[in-house]
């Protein structure tokens, strides 16, 4: 077990490098004027002449591997160009808006994991009857449903309707107060308590509803089927028979004898649904107009802030591979079979 | 013949199967059922006026008319063209690219098989809409520049299933019969390989198909799709993202602006998800277990 977790983590640094790779190809779909950006802070600059002695100066019509070499190079020193979207560096404007979507996707993945395996259980216990039926049929709603249609009905919910709050992250009268106060996650939930603002923090949480049920409904359709899937393999198997036939409760049976080994296969998924979530969570930012990573990245794709995107694609596809050596990790250490062999 | 008339009788299934039908139909009279008033550009939705405010449904205008007087009706028709196109386009060159890596991978094997494997994960490293929508944006924007970013990063895969399952049959004694009579390589990928391991593809495919409709909807209505005035049903439902909350008093007042074609999109996708699923079911019972 520990020579595959070091060789997993002795690769991390390729796969990386593949991923860089693959992003710089991406970029040379860019003309080299549009490539400067990356170093512009001033846009003003980039007209007439000095154009050319820019482009010149920073190596734009260099041949393709020096080009690559300086890139990672700068990339190792934090220096990933500047978004004029929102006026500051790249490597700020991470550092500001990926705890605003940590936040969204903690609270999330709450009713997303254990929703999703109480309903699984639940429909592969009943297999075939009645709420089998009625839990598939919401799977594959929510599953058929776009992530931005659900956000658009969930905003006339709650906001037209019931007008609880209107979009975005916190309440304009609350904004000096946030501003105001200390930061340490930069999660306002957290923040807010740690400070003693809890009239902040009831608004702060409010704004989470409607993104958090959002993402939520349209990912545990994932973890749903698979738990069911995995919960009817295993409860076809001798063992469980076994544990029935020695006169165990039926509870004890799904949650000490089922339930442990079906979960295994769901720990593979929470990978994707941590990818699936990344992808949503750029979708609901959008629709609440919740200043995160993702609202950042298409207002960024809207006004072609190249620095932005390339910025957004490494940095997500980054945390991805980590999110995914984790649940590897993970998965090796809980399965047994595994671990013993 | 059993599968299309297992298709038929399972009554879920068959569902999905009028739907699609109708789908097709729809965007196969789209010139009779909405006349393009500019022949040459019957993708561009017809407009009467500029007032921002959405119109309700009229004689002119059956399903009312969106932010900018653009037509939702006409919207729809064309846009199931769009949606087709895409669904086609997008799953159909992504299942060549991954079958045809997927089996040079599994039938060169070594440093091949895994070169070929690791740049499918490193593709697979990227959130698929992320890697979309930037390839999309670095592209330059519009529906061309997004079927290509999506057909970039959603071959992979295709590649893995179609490699795993040569992997599994390329071992079977018919194979060996054919190598032993001296059938050169070439001959047995195409005639006693690929014909028997293609079907989970064609079936992951089918299932992709309402998916990668539904990204292209998302890459539009981000703003990164469909240029505007286009019939997509995206962008048509991304007009209507400021009116279904700014409205004092109603909030459904302008429903239709996101009902139709919200509706439209959920059940194109819907009709291919049945579909898919009862062909998974139907021909390769093996396969359940796996997804």
């Amino acid at each position: 077990m520990i020579n595959y977790i070091a060789r997993r983590i002795l690769l991390l640094p390729v796969v990386l490098l593949g991923l860089s790779l693959v992003i710089f190809t991406m970029m040379q779909f860019l003309t080299p004027t549009q490539r400067l950006t990356a170093f512009i802070s001033d846009p003003t600059k980039l007209r007439g002449e000095a154009r050319e002695a820019l482009i010149e100066m920073h190596g734009l019509n260099d041949p393709l591997h020096v080009q690559y070499a300086r890139w990672l190079n700068n990339i190792f020193h934090g220096n990933l160009g500047y978004s004029t979207t929102v006026s500051q560096p790249v490597t700020h404007a991470i550092a500001t808006y990926f705890p605003a979507t940590l936040e969204l996707v903690l609270f999330a993945s709450i009713p997303v994991i254990f929703g999703g395996i109480w309903l699984g259980t639940l429909a592969a216990r009943r297999h075939n009857r009645l709420t089998d039926h009625v839990v598939r049929v919401l799977a594959i709603t929510g599953w058929s449903l776009p992530t931005f249609v659900a956000g658009l009905i969930a905003l006339a919910v709650f906001y037209g309707v019931l007008d609880w709050f209107p979009p975005g992250r916190v309440s304009t009268w609350a904004l000096p107060i946030i501003h105001e106060m200390k930061h340490y996650t930069g999660m306002y939930t957290i923040d807010t308590l740690l400070n003693g603002e809890f009239g902040v923090f009831l608004n702060v949480l409010r704004h989470l509803i409607a993104p958090v049920a959002t993402l939520s409904f349209v990912s545990w359709a994932l973890i749903l089927r698979i738990t069911r899937s995995s919960m009817l393999e295993t409860l076809r198997q001798d063992y469980i028979t076994t544990a029935r036939s020695k006169g165990l409760p039926e509870r004890t049976v799904i949650r000490r004898h089922a339930r442990r080994n079906a979960l295994i296969p769901v720990i593979t998924a929470s990978g994707l649904l941590m990818a699936s979530m990344i992808g949503g969570q750029v979708v609901v930012e959008t629709v609440f107009n919740y200043k995160g990573l993702g609202w950042w990245a298409t207002e960024a794709a809207r006004q072609f802030d190249f620095p932005a995107i390339i910025g957004f694609a490494l940095f997500n596809a980054t945390l991805l591979v980590i999110v995914n050596l984790l649940v590897d990790i993970l998965y090796v250490v809980v399965d047994p079979r595994i671990r013993l062999s | 013949m059993t599968t299309l008339k297992k298709l038929l009788t399972n009554p879920i299934s068959l569902v999905g199967t009028l739907l699609l039908i109708g789908f097709i139909l729809v965007a196969a009279l789209a010139p009779i059922l909405a006349p393009p008033p500019r022949p040459a550009e019957p993708y561009r939705i017809p407009r009467s006026g500029f007032k921002i405010e959405p119109k309700p449904p009229s004689e002119d205008h059956p399903f009312g008319t969106t932010e900018g007087q653009y037509d939702i009706y006409y919207a729809m028709i064309w846009g199931t063209r769009t949606a087709l196109r895409i669904g086609l386009v997008v799953t159909g060159i992504s299942v060549v690219v991954g079958i045809t890596i997927g089996s040079l991978a599994a039938m060169s094997g070594g440093w091949m098989d895994e070169i070929l494997m690791r740049v499918v994960d490193i593709f697979m490293a990227f959130p698929f809409i992320v890697a979309a929508m930037v390839l999309a944006t670095l592209l330059g924007k519009g529906l061309d520049k997004v079927m290509i970013a999506m057909v970039a990063f959603g071959w992979m895969g295709y590649a893995r299933l179609i490699r795993g399952d040569i992997l599994a049959v390329r071992e079977k004694e018919f194979v060996t019969a054919a190598r032993a009579i001296g059938a050169n390589r070439l001959r047995i990928l195409f005639r006693h390989i690929l014909p028997n391991c293609i079907f989970p593809v064609l079936v992951q495919a089918t299932m992709q198909i309402g998916s990668m409709v539904i990204w292209a909807s998302t890459l539009s209505f981000l703003g990164v799709g469909a240029p505007e005035g286009y019939a997509d049903w995206g962008q048509v439902i991304s007009f209507s993202r400021n009116w279904i909350v700014a409205s004092g008093g109603n909030p459904f007042r302008y429903w239709y602006t996101l009902i139709y074609p919200a509706g439209a999109l959920v059940l194109f996708v819907l009709s291919w998800n049945l579909v898919g699923d009862a062909l998974r079911d139907i021909l390769d019972p093996k396969l359940r277990g796996r997804m």
